[in-house]
């Protein structure tokens, strides 16, 4: 059923580092290689070897960079798959019920076998979260690697979302948001964690922490400042005839 | 927003159809036997031609019927029974006036009723889109319905109606226009709020995350053509209303109304194409798009 449930018992969903995250895109294929032969339809790809290749995919890694008034600009690598929202638009807006929440966890799904392909809940994603397999005809979207985190079949230490498994850097992590004392919660707390789109009314259960003040070197700089002095700033010798030589010739100091 | 055609011939043709249907549903004009029959099939024509149209852009049309399952709480299911109740209704209604030269009245005004509700759902549809904000705003349905009404008063040849209701259709348009152009800035949403990090200072996007395309681009970042807006805006005005009314308003007979309703259906796919094509959604800031 597509109407959202008033609550759910756990909300389970990701925190995103965005001072950790180092842009490899690992997740990225990891969740790809995970997804496309587990819960639903495969991820296919269009003309991947081609000169025009595209391919779905849950979660893509943006990079951005941000200029303060002052100082040096700053490069943030943005991954971004479902936050799970807790106003899920996705969900009322799907005619055929294929998309839901649960209420055991939160996780929004799409159940593919009522899937019409209307597209009409990527419309109503503000984040992109969701994309039309081409091949599938069906949506495809985060699925919070259900079919891993509650798997007994795996190792304990696998028993998490793919990418947060993957990530070299531990700039993902995953557990119960609805829980103030689990150690995302925490983490959120401590670090100021936030919404995207606060303004679009989700609700995004899915939170990013954001980059971390930089420390301001500059001021101790001096320290090193002699050693790293230019060696010569007037040359002399054989280098400052050539550099002058240089100079002469039509166009040489252009 | 890629404009797909089928999406802008289902909105055009089935917004005409059923705006043609709710003037017959209502007796207007009184024609039975064979008139009758011909203006019925023009608006049945038109509206499930539409309708139809509409299933050609789903990944998997065949189980288009679960689509009724959901009315509680999608516009999109709400649509679907909305039609089906005014095609169903008005058909016992039509045979009456065809077959019989009755009028069951009852019957035609509940689908009157329900063909006007189809393009309110319809134009529902893209109204509540939070992250469209060029759609999300009252006037979104205020401009369906006007376009379907004064385009069934056209196609029903009700002229003294048809050129006032065009008139009125073409003042909601301009004002459409006018909101719609400042609706993105004004929705508060910007790359600053979609990234987190606008406190911190300006964001640009500077690499994006895959060196192709993909759907998310192709679905919701259109720009190509959106330069040619503003002389679109002139000929898609010009089509839907300005003509109309003159041909209406200096000779309206058979001929002039033939010339009429398709260059207001000509105007009105245009403007339906820009009503996709100059929609920015708000995904686009991820990319640095509008
Ligand atoms: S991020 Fe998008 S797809 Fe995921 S729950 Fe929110 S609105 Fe739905
Ligand atoms: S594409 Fe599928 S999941 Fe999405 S709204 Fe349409 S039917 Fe529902």
């Amino acid at each position: 059923m597509t109407q959202l449930p008033e609550s759910t018992d756990r909300k389970m969903g990701l925190v995103i580092d965005l001072d950790t995250c180092v842009g490899c895109h690992a997740c990225v294929i990891s969740c790809k290689g995970w997804n496309t032969e587990n819960y639903g339809a495969p991820l296919s790809d269009q003309d991947a070897y081609g000169g025009n290749p595209s391919g779905t995919f849950l979660n893509r890694v943006h990079s951005y960079e941000v200029q303060p008034e002052q100082g040096h600009a700053q490069l943030v690598h943005f991954p971004k798959s479902c936050l799970h929202c807790e106003d899920a638009p996705c969900v009322t807006v799907c005619p055929t019920g294929a998309s839901y929440k649960r209420v055991e966890d939160g996780i929004v799904l799409v159940n593919e076998s009522d899937c019409i392909g209307c597209g009409l809940c990527a419309w109503s994603c503000p984040y992109g979260a969701r994309e039309l397999d081409v091949t599938e005809g069906v949506m495809k979207k985060c699925t919070l690697c259900v079919d891993r985190i509650y798997n007994e079949n795996l190792p304990e230490e696998d028993r998490v979302p793919s990418c947060v498994r993957t990530c070299p850097a531990g700039a993902r992590h995953f557990g119960d948001l609805g829980d103030p004392n689990s150690d995302v919660s925490q983490l959120v707390a401590e670090r100021g964690g936030m919404d995207l789109m606060p303004e679009q009314g989700t609700k995004p259960v899915n939170k990013y922490l954001p980059p971390r003040p930089k420390d301001t070197i500059e001021s101790e700089i001096d320290i090193l400042a002699p050693l790293l002095a230019p060696v010569a700033e007037n040359p002399g010798g054989f280098m400052g005839w050539l550099d002058k030589a240089l100079d002469k010739l039509p166009g040489g100091d252009a | 927003m890629h404009p797909a055609p089928s999406v802008i011939v289902f909105t055009t043709l089935s917004g005409l159809g059923f705006g043609l249907l709710m003037f017959l549903g209502l007796g207007l004009p009184a024609v039975t036997g064979w008139v009758a029959f011909v203006f019925f099939l023009i608006a049945y024509v038109l509206a499930v031609g539409g309708l139809l149209a509409s299933t050609f852009h789903l990944g998997r049309p065949e189980r288009a019927w679960k689509a009724f399952t959901q009315w509680k709480t999608s516009w999109l299911s709400r649509e679907g029974w909305c039609a089906v109740v005014a095609l169903l209704v008005l058909a016992p209604y039509a045979a009456g006036l065809v077959f019989w030269d009755q009028s069951f009245a009852l019957l035609g005004f509940i689908g009157a009723l329900f063909s006007l509700l189809t393009v309110f759902t319809t134009s529902m549809i893209y109204t509540q889109l939070k992250t469209i904000p060029r759609w999300n705003m009252k006037l979104t349905p205020v401009m369906f319905l006007s376009f379907s009404i004064a385009g069934g008063a056209l196609l029903a040849g009700q002229i003294d109606a048809a050129i006032a209701l065009l008139a009125i259709a073409a003042l909601v348009q301009l004002a459409y226009w006018k909101l719609g152009d400042q609706a993105f800035a004004n929705s508060g949403t910007n790359m600053g709020t979609a990234t987190g990090l606008g406190s911190r200072g300006a964001v640009r996007a500077f690499e994006p995350p895959h060196t192709g395309t993909n759907y998310l681009l192709r679905e919701f970042v259109h720009v190509v053509g959106r330069k040619h807006a503003a002389k679109l805006r002139v000929i898609s005005f010009t089509l839907a209303f300005v003509l109309p009314i003159l041909l209406m308003w200096f000779s309206p007979h058979h001929f002039a109304a033939v010339i009429a309703v398709l260059s207001h259906m000509a105007g009105i796919a245009t403007s339906r194409w820009l009503f996709f094509a100059q929609a920015e959604h708000v995904v686009g800031l991820y990319y640095g798009k509008r």
